[in-house]
């Protein structure tokens, strides 16, 4: 164990530069599953908070996409006055310990502001954790007064959009059930994202607050298998329903080689390790078999935890393999960074086209071509073009596919009249975010595809509001 | 949670489970199956619908003791819960009624026989069941299988009761003996060996066969793929597009392959069984 680092030594050495973050030493906690960063203390932020010019036109607010007021809870921080901060934000953003922690800041809100210009953004992401963590150390206040609303409601799905419609609507009065698949609540929050990353605890705490509100919470209950959509109406009496179900459905490559032994959903991978604890095995009683040498296919955030999850689960060799450049490259930058730091490797402009296995059906390889950027392709990104003759094989012992996922359609293929979009996606009133369904909205994932923890809390809040509008008015 | 109501030993490593779920019994299926978890920590593991009774609100399962959590779900008794258990899974299979239906069951996987052949003589099925073991203590629910089909066909190994020797023996009997005994439909549910057997069996006679699929499962909602089977070259989810699937299309080799992914962490979690000593 090194020594511990005293504040100062992570404070910036110009005023003007972002203050770093502090984190556990990169050989350390590739072993474990305890969160990398440490957090802020008091005096990180005091002097982060400072550095925000208050602008006349906080234009970072405009980068948030559930427009929290940032300037003034950064302000409230630089004043000494934590409660007024952690109230301002969790107005705006239910989930705050857990956007401050997973929210991509370098795209949204750091990308606007002013300071970004010159030196580095108000490190807005960790002063949003700060303040959350800093309200989760609060004892708690007087319970809330339960649900005063006759009109019951149901959510669909207990990850962020669920969690947060759940809370609004707690919030107004109504009695709430949000209904889970699994056995333990929190959607992707639980069985996704690591705890290196979002720890268990949280989450749970969050969970334990919106029961506080009077939300109750039933695992095991798939909504379209174990009671039909319409029977949350006609027998269970809710008088509407939310669906948060995001986007769990994971794609395959189609290439050969791809029911090896040894290959990986990206969900699968990530699932087995954080919500049935594979990293204790045999202690816990699910296995997930590493070998030395573990590819990443993907790029993105979950390609990220995937591929970090590896190393912690012993992985000596961790490759990220992608078609595209690192240009492209949708992770967040600190996961990034993070991963280079444990050690992973990134192959860009490499696409694989074939899984390679040994007699027994085991993974061994992973054939891949190498590419070259071309002209811009529909998504406007350059598109790869392979480089004739470039056939090369990597070899490993384990494939873990994390190319995107889509809806689940279990839902929608077992309720009449809840309309789709042709790749899956719910189709909703841009407005309220109501279905093709009266009384039934849904958003998150679900509706957009896969997306931002971000985005699918502010799509839950703004269907609680348009659910008490419509309820109110009789609608 | 769902309280343990009855529990049956059926062979020594076969037990038979009534749960209170009253949830998944007004929803299930016959052929449907359900995912259940008995501890924290535990592993999640699919289990067929043996039987349901939805004015009871009861769900029936058949468990064998071969691997962690069957055995932690054999060591409870009546009274017990069952932690976590979630379903009904999967889909129900799907052909014509009005035929011959021939329900071939191995081993514990005649249980799972009992509702589906019931529904298939309450459609209007002719049905068949054949169910075969080693031995005839080792054959399971025999009496209630003979009740819910017109002809109950039982074959041993050694020949201690019925037929000796073959399920997929007495089921080439059937096709190839006179034309009022031959299927039109054959469901084969059971160890993956046999369910091959009975596909090769039925495989140039033109007989729709469909075979029960259980491959390794987390969710069983199509989240995680780790149950992918290739059909006649395609790939599905056994837990959303299956578990029945046209056998003469299934890749047993590939299945086969998969379902032994984790042999060796099977066996040292089953060190860890509740009369091990080790918890």
């Amino acid at each position: 164990m090194p020594a511990a680092r005293q504040w100062y030594e992570l404070m910036p050495v110009k005023r003007t530069d972002k203050t770093p973050m502090p984190q556990r030493d990169a050989t350390d906690r590739a072993q474990d599953f305890d969160e990398v960063n440490e957090g802020y203390c008091f005096a990180h932020a005091m002097f982060e908070a400072e550095r925000c010019l208050r602008c006349q036109d906080p234009v970072c607010m405009e980068g948030c996409p559930v427009r929290i007021p940032i300037s003034e809870f950064v302000h409230a921080i630089a004043a000494g006055d934590l409660p007024r901060a952690a109230s301002i934000l969790r107005t705006a953003n239910p989930l705050p310990a857990i956007c401050g922690r997973v929210c991509p800041q370098e795209s949204q809100c750091e990308l606007k502001c002013h300071m970004a210009k010159r030196f580095g953004p108000v490190a807005v992401g960790h002063l949003e954790r700060f303040v959350a963590d800093w309200e989760r150390s609060q004892p708690l206040g007087e319970s809330p007064p339960p649900p005063w609303q006759s009109a019951r409601i149901a959510v669909v799905g207990s990850g962020p959009a669920g969690l947060v419609c759940a809370g609004q609507l707690a919030r107004q009065g109504y009695p709430v059930t949000v209904y889970e698949a699994l056995h333990a609540p929190g959607g992707v929050l639980r069985y996704g994202i690591p705890e290196f990353r979002l720890p268990n605890a949280i989450l749970d705490w969050e969970i334990d607050a919106l029961k506080r509100l009077g939300v109750e919470f039933i695992n095991n209950v798939i909504i379209g298998k174990t009671i039909a959509l319409d029977d949350l109406f006609d027998r269970h009496g809710f008088s509407a329903v939310f669906i948060g179900t995001g986007a769990g459905l994971p794609k395959f490559l189609g290439i050969p080689g791809e029911n090896l032994n040894g290959v990986y959903s990206a969900n699968e991978f990530l699932t087995r390790i954080n919500l049935m604890q594979a990293f204790q095995f045999p202690e816990a009683d699910t296995p997930l078999k590493v070998g030395k040498r573990v590819a990443v296919i993907g790029s993105g955030n979950t390609a990220m935890d995937a591929v970090r999850s590896a190393r912690r689960m012993g992985a000596e060799q961790a490759l990220v393999v992608y078609r595209r450049s690192e240009a492209e490259m949708t992770a967040r930058v600190e996961e990034y960074h993070h991963a280079i730091e444990e050690g992973v490797k990134f192959h860009w402009l490499t696409n694989p086209v074939e899984v390679i296995g040994d007699d027994d059906g085991w993974v061994t390889g992973l054939k891949s071509l190498r590419m070259e950027l071309g002209e811009p392709d529909e998504s406007g990104r350059a598109r790869p073009v392979p480089i004739e003759g470039s056939e090369f094989v990597f070899p490993v012992d384990n494939v873990v596919l994390s190319i995107g996922t889509t809806p689940n359609p279990l839902l929608a293929k077992t309720t009449p009249g809840l309309a789709t979009h042709s790749w899956g996606g719910l189709v909703v009133d841009e407005q309220k975010g109501e279905t093709s369904r009266r009384r039934v909205y849904a958003g998150g994932d679900a509706v957009t595809g896969a997306a931002t923890v971000i985005l699918a809390a502010g799509a839950g809040k703004s269907a609680a509001e348009a659910i008490h509008q419509d309820l109110s008015a009789g609608l | 949670m769902a309280v343990i109501l009855e529990k049956r030993a059926l062979t020594p490593i076969t037990k038979l489970f009534r749960v209170h779920a009253p949830l998944i019994a007004e929803s299930a299926n016959a052929g449907q199956f359900v995912i259940v978890r008995v501890r924290e920590r535990g592993e999640r593991i699919p289990l067929t619908i043996t039987d349901y009774d939805r004015d009871r609100g009861l769900v029936t399962i058949v468990v064998q003791e071969v691997g962690v959590t069957t055995r932690y779900l054999g060591a409870l008794d009546e009274g017990d819960e069952i932690l976590d258990i979630v379903g009904p899974l999967g889909e129900a299979p799907q052909f014509e009624p009005g035929g011959h239906v021939i329900g071939v069951g191995g081993g514990y996987g005649a249980a799972a026989l009992l509702c589906l052949m019931r529904e298939r003589k309450q459609q209007g099925d002719r049905t068949t069941i054949i169910v075969g073991a080693r031995q005839k203590d080792l054959l399971i629910l025999v009496d209630e299988l003979r009740e819910v089909c017109d002809n109950l066909e039982l074959c041993t190994d050694d020949g201690s009761t019925g037929f000796k020797g073959l399920v997929t023996e007495r089921l080439q009997q059937l096709i190839d003996g006179d034309q009022s005994e031959r299927p039109d439909y054959v469901l084969a549910i059971g160890p993956m060996p046999m369910m091959r057997a009975v596909a090769d069996t039925t495989r140039t006679t033109g007989i729709a066969t469909q075979a029960s699929l259980d491959p390794l499962m987390i969710d069983g909602t199509g989240m995680c793929g780790g149950c992918r089977v290739t059909i006649g070259g395609e790939v599905k989810f056994a837990c959303v597009d299956g578990p029945f699937f046209d056998a003469h299309q299934v890749d047993f080799d590939e299945a086969v392959q998969r379902s032994k992914m984790y042999v060796k962490e099977e066996a040292l979690a089953a060190c860890r069984r509740p009369d091990s000593g080790m918890n």
